[in-house]
């Protein structure tokens, strides 16, 4: 018979510390949703300075999406046409993107497949150095170096043009699709390759007959997430690619992109105007653009993990 | 053709189809060389023309020295100094508020909507366009909250703008916490907070500080969101002096004075910019080159 009637006395802790995790606790969830709410006050606040503008007499909503007439500053016809803003911009970063992919998957693919763990480490670290230089460094690249280049080898008028920010924006973007399409590529089981080499497949076979099909999902994650940093650029196409509000003809003409506008325009825009809520309300848009583009490479990433 | 042996060697010799398969393969290889060649070149090549453009502006003075005749000649020293001041004071409130979100990812959150929609959040924040950051930060912090254009402004749209670096490593960090250790502590009693503060986060500490790191690097080199909340063209500041702002004033910064003295300022020395683009670039790598090392470090001090 052990002394069954006699309680044990269990350690407690003082009533402080209990009360101090409870406190520390709340923080961290609080620090949690944080994000949520730093997103939500993004588009409130954004929204709040461009929402008046909605209701302006001297601004209509089908103009803004479809006129290329962007007279800001006019003195007796303002007009807000962004189309060839939103044309500017999606000019860029498709020749962005027709660069910046295939280099992108293709490094992607050399550091995950065909090279050794020094080289790998090597270029990994390459990689991560080139997303590390700030985007005025970017800017001040095309501005300098591009676009004497420009001049000189493709015999263009004006050396700052819609090639010379889509070939900056591609160097941005390729380390970017580089590691997320790496990663892709490195969650392919092993299984996987030891099968095909079994089979007798050299790399190349084994890549594109099991590596592409099996990883497709992460690299298409990739691209957009490379998209994503190319529309929302604004430094480097700020000083890279001219200033010209027009539809761009050919790859050599200077276009403006809705990122380069803001940051060119909102210094001289008195608050409260209704060039500064216009200014807003392309803030807006490309809020939505990227978050669209950011929602969907996040659906196809989760679905992967759901296979 | 059988041979004395009586294997018939023809079988094992290389077929056309065999051939055809090496020299896809050669030729695939030897793309992507080219390719992955392609992505070292611009920075070393960048490295290069920007030592050589700033070569003759390149000193210690360059870096102690204040801007002169219309900033067209001096160094940076206001703008040096301005950029510690908005990456130090970013760092002070998006580190704590970032790791903690972290944790709580990591350690607290099960996987139900409300979590996956923190997750899709945090995406979200990390895609947001700089300069809607600088709209934001406008709009809410310089106007709504009444800051004005001040260092105190910049340095929070900094600080949640880089947010998810630090949200994003410092996950990382805590997840390669093998679980076993966790179980282990549960299971002599500890509660869930006792158990991260001694055993999770000392854990994983340097891969923390990898993040805070990156944070660093990334805060230091932005511009738009600095743009209109803060950061000013000009400001007069003694050579060398190390506190030269209030919080509640404009300051310069070193990426916005990039910008100025590159497109804005008419006949500045060509090297000015080159050299000012050195400063910026260089702290930056160095930044990150030391987040790099400490993550090696780690990997090789690993014991699990």
């Amino acid at each position: 018979m052990t002394s069954t009637n006699t309680p044990v006395r269990r350690p407690t802790r003082p009533l402080w510390a209990r009360a101090g995790e409870i406190a520390v606790e709340t923080i961290i969830r609080f620090s949690g949703v944080s994000a949520i709410l730093f997103v939500l006050a993004i588009f409130f606040f954004v929204f709040r300075e461009a929402a008046p503008v909605l209701v302006s007499d001297s601004f209509r909503l089908g103009e803004f999406l479809g006129s290329t007439a962007w007279y800001p500053t006019s003195a007796v016809n303002v007009r807000y046409g962004a189309l060839a803003l939103i044309v500017g911009t999606f000019s860029v970063t498709v020749l962005a993107m027709v660069i910046a992919v295939p280099f992108g998957l293709g490094v992607a693919i050399f550091i995950s497949e065909f090279c050794g763990p020094r080289l790998r480490e090597t270029l990994k670290i390459v990689v991560e150095l080139l997303a590390a230089i700030p985007s005025v460094v970017w800017g001040f690249l095309g501005l300098t170096v591009m676009s004497k280049l420009l001049v000189q080898v493709l015999g263009a008028p004006v050396g700052v043009n819609m090639l010379n920010g889509a070939l900056i924006l591609a160097l941005m973007s390729v380390p970017i699709i580089v590691s997320i399409g790496e990663d892709a590529l490195k969650a392919v089981p092993d299984s996987f390759r030891e099968a095909g080499i079994a089979l007798g497949a050299t790399r190349w076979q084994l890549l594109y007959r099991v590596l592409l099909p099996a990883a497709k999902n992460g690299l298409l994650a990739a691209v957009l997430l490379g998209v994503g940093r190319a529309i929302g650029e604004t430094m480097a196409v700020l000083m890279a690619t001219g200033h010209a509000v027009q539809i761009p003809h050919g790859i050599l003409d200077s276009v403006r992109t809705l990122t380069a506008n803001i940051a060119a325009e909102l210094g001289e825009a008195p608050a409260g105007s209704d060039h500064y809520r216009v200014l807003f309300l392309t803030g807006v848009l490309l809020f939505t653009i990227t978050f669209v583009v950011n929602l969907t490479a996040d659906l196809v990433i989760r679905g992967i993990r759901k296979k | 053709m059988s041979d004395p042996t009586g294997i018939d060697r023809n079988r094992f010799a290389t077929t056309p189809a065999v051939r055809a398969k090496q020299r896809t393969e050669a030729v695939v290889r030897g793309v992507l060389l080219t390719m992955a060649a392609a992505t070292i070149v611009p920075l070393v090549a960048i490295l290069a023309y920007l030592v050589t453009e700033a070569a003759p502006a390149l000193s210690l003075e360059f870096l102690l020295d204040v801007p002169r005749k219309g900033m067209t000649e001096g160094g940076v020293w206001p703008a040096f100094v301005g950029t510690l001041y908005l990456v130090g004071l970013s760092l002070a409130v998006s580190a704590p508020i970032g790791i903690l979100a972290a944790v709580y990812l990591n350690e607290y959150a099960r996987d139900n909507w409300f979590n996956r929609l923190i997750n899709l959040a945090v995406i979200n924040l990390a895609g947001v366009p700089s300069i809607v950051h600088a709209l934001f930060g406008l709009g809410a912090f310089v106007y709504a909250a009444k800051l004005g254009y001040s260092i105190l402004s910049a340095s929070l749209t900094l600080a949640i703008m880089t947010l998810p670096v630090i949200i994003a490593s410092t996950r990382e960090a805590l997840a390669s916490v093998p679980r076993s250790f966790r179980e282990a502590c549960w299971n002599v009693g500890a509660t869930r907070w006792q158990t991260i503060w001694s055993i999770v986060l000392p854990n994983s500490v340097s891969g923390i500080l990898t993040g805070v790191i990156l944070q660093v690097s990334r805060a230091a080199g932005e511009t738009a969101p600095i743009m209109f909340t803060g950061a000013v063209f000009y400001k007069a500041v003694q050579r060398g002096d190390l506190f030269p702002y209030q919080l509640g004033e404009q300051c310069m910064a070193l990426s916005m004075h990039l910008y100025t003295v590159s497109t804005q300022v008419p006949g500045v020395r060509e090297a000015v910019p080159a050299a000012t683009a050195v400063v910026l670039l260089g702290s930056v790598l160095l930044v990150n080159a030391a987040a790099i090392g400490l993550r090696v470090w780690l990997r090789n001090r690993k014991k699990w």
